[in-house]
């Protein structure tokens, strides 16, 4: 039953984190990652390392704070016009859980964006490596591998997905 | 019908100011396409894209699909994505190896690297007396009119007639020589990952963004600043006082001041091209760069060396449709799609036989700039989809290029920008400039 608990303690790691974004609250989604956390997002599936490779996306907390610092600025003007997201996560399976209660999961998500008045989809599947803290799980790689990551972006990606 | 409309095109254009009709008219759009992107030499890719024979990457040339193929001797083909029996496009995909032949998916016509028709099933019995015959050339793939690769950068014009590539090119092809001489086997591959961008605005607002330097301390303020903040607190804990060149790379756009910007300066050629000279062609001091330093010298001797390094170059702008920071080996191909809809390919280049650590430069660059959650891109495509709205309203006819306009400095049809004048829009005057010519047919 030790792996229920798991599972249910997990799976409510991850809407958490996918709560924060779709409310915007930057800071405490950074917080979510150990001090050596990774967010990558690698351009194809058949990528196996975020370190000296191209990506969308490859950041450390330090560069998850320039971006936090970024969308948080006055003068971001990409930032102005009415935008938000929508996430739903789901079909999370445990991987591995180590003795000392360390988790890998993998989940699909879906996440809609409304930008003025475009709507746009991505979808793909995490893999999260989990560090299990006295504070709670804290990633230390979070791997998001979006089904158009290839596609022609239509704008950008402002934020992480 | 545009030539009603608008009988005289040249009267839209004068020296400080354009009308707004050039970048919303859809007619306008297919004059451009016609005039300028499928006749001047047009960038397709690299040879390291295709390094095997059949290895192909599909290609838009204005309104043309085109597929860029190599040859089974070590050449390149650039042909139209069609089939000559009923249109069917060949390659449906964007990239792939297509063996030692083309083969169309609707009624299997073969044909070789080269467009030319290797076989049409029942050729003998279905085609005996028609005008379909082996040596007929409309049983081919139409090849471009010209192909040219310069130092593995392929090039095509869709026209017979014209300028050389280096003719064309003329001084811009300096774009491609520091890429390549940076490099110290003097020659560079393509890291394969193309990122592709769209942006809801005309495709000349582009190229006159790249080389706007008064824009990226106002549009890019905000991730500057950011990045400042993150560089000084990481630079506060460690030991030589600095943070990665990384850092510096995104604070640069709002820590170099408008009077940096003016220091630097544009030099503009005909055909529309300009080069923008700059901070990037400055020199660290770190352990990494020091050890590149010893190859290249080792490699060219001092004097080259110095030479090759001091090329001070921040972007050069290959019109219509090119962009290339060559100090960091970033490459933009602009594809239009519309009028008010235009693509960007994005690539990077290894510097071949140099050290790792140069490499992860021009990688930081294109994963922090040029990926499609670009923290600098971000600001100025939401700039192109204002500034498509804005002109396409009646709110105004102009758009305005007179900052520093009357102090360009003009000899034999090269135009610089006047002293401390960096940030002048003499680009977008002189592109504007070849924009008429081309558009006269």
């Amino acid at each position: 039953m030790a792996n229920l608990e798991t599972q249910h303690a997990v799976e409510q790691f991850l809407y958490r984190q996918a709560e924060l974004l779709d409310s915007k609250q930057w800071k405490e989604w950074v917080d979510l990652f150990t001090d050596d956390g990774i967010y990558w997002m690698p351009p194809e599936r058949s990528y196996t390392t975020w370190d000296g490779t191209p990506a969308i996306f490859a950041e450390d907390k330090n560069l998850m704070n320039v971006r936090m610092g970024r969308v948080l600025h006055p003068d971001a003007w990409s930032q102005r016009p009415l935008w938000g997201t929508n996430h739903v996560v789901s079909n999370v399976v445990l991987k591995n859980v180590s003795g000392s209660g360390d988790v890998e999961v993998t989940s699909r998500f879906h996440m809609m964006e409304l930008r003025r008045d475009d709507v746009r989809h991505f979808a793909g599947s995490y893999l999260h490596k989990l560090k299990k803290t006295s504070d709670g799980y804290r990633i230390q790689l979070q791997r998001v591998d979006m089904t158009n990551a290839q596609a022609a972006y239509d704008y950008v990606l402002q934020v992480w997905v | 019908m545009l030539q009603e409309r608008i009988p005289d095109l040249s009267k839209f254009v004068e020296p400080d100011r354009v009308r707004r009709e050039l970048y919303t008219d859809a007619e306008i759009f297919e004059l451009e396409m016609q005039r300028i992107h499928e006749t001047v030499w047009i960038y397709c890719g690299h040879l390291s894209q295709i390094p095997k024979a059949g290895d192909y990457y599909t290609v838009q040339i204005g309104r043309q699909p085109m597929v860029m193929v190599r040859k089974s001797d070590g050449g390149v083909s650039v042909l139209y994505n069609r089939c000559p029996h009923r249109g069917n496009m060949i390659c449906g995909d964007m990239k792939g190896n297509t063996g030692e032949a083309f083969r169309c998916s609707y009624h299997a016509w073969t044909f070789h690297h080269d467009g030319k028709l290797k076989n049409i099933p029942m050729m003998e019995s279905g085609y005996q007396g028609t005008r379909f015959t082996r040596d007929n050339p409309d049983c081919n793939m139409k090849a471009a009119a010209r192909v040219e690769v310069y130092r593995g950068f392929v090039f095509a014009s869709l026209a017979k007639d014209g300028p050389t590539l280096k003719e064309f090119l003329r001084e811009a092809i300096v774009a491609f020589d520091d890429m390549c001489d940076r490099a110290p086997d003097g020659e560079v591959e393509v890291v394969p990952n193309c990122f592709r961008v769209i942006q809801h605005s005309n495709w000349k607002l582009f190229m006159e963004n790249q080389i706007d330097a008064l824009h990226p301390s106002v549009t890019h303020q905000s991730t500057g600043r950011a990045a400042h903040e993150v560089e000084k607190e990481i630079a506060s804990k460690t030991k030589t006082g600095e943070a990665p060149l990384s850092y510096h790379m995104l604070s640069a756009f709002a820590t170099v001041t408008i009077d940096k910007w003016d220091s630097f300066q544009t030099i503009n050629y005909p055909y529309g091209h300009c080069i923008l000279t700059g901070y990037m062609g400055l020199r660290p001091q770190d352990p990494d760069t020091l050890a590149y330093d010893k190859i290249m010298i080792e490699k060219h001797g001092k004097k080259r060396f110095e030479e090759i390094v001091g090329v001070n170059i921040h972007h050069v702008l290959v019109y219509p449709g090119l962009s290339v920071q060559s100090p960091l080996q970033q490459l933009r191909a602009v594809r239009p799609l519309g009028v008010d809809r235009t693509l960007t390919e994005i690539w990077h280049f290894r510097l071949k036989g140099a050290p790792e650590a140069i490499y992860r430069r021009s990688l930081a660059y294109y994963n922090l700039v040029n990926s499609p959650a670009t923290l600098i891109n971000a600001d100025d495509l939401e700039n192109f989809w204002k500034c498509h709205q804005g002109l396409a309203s009646d709110g105004g006819d102009w758009v305005s290029f007179a900052r520093h306009f009357g102090r360009d400095i003009e000899k034999n049809g090269v135009v610089e920008s006047g002293p401390d004048m960096g940030t002048s829009e003499a680009p977008m005057r002189n592109q504007m400039k070849a924009w008429v010519q081309y558009m006269k047919g």
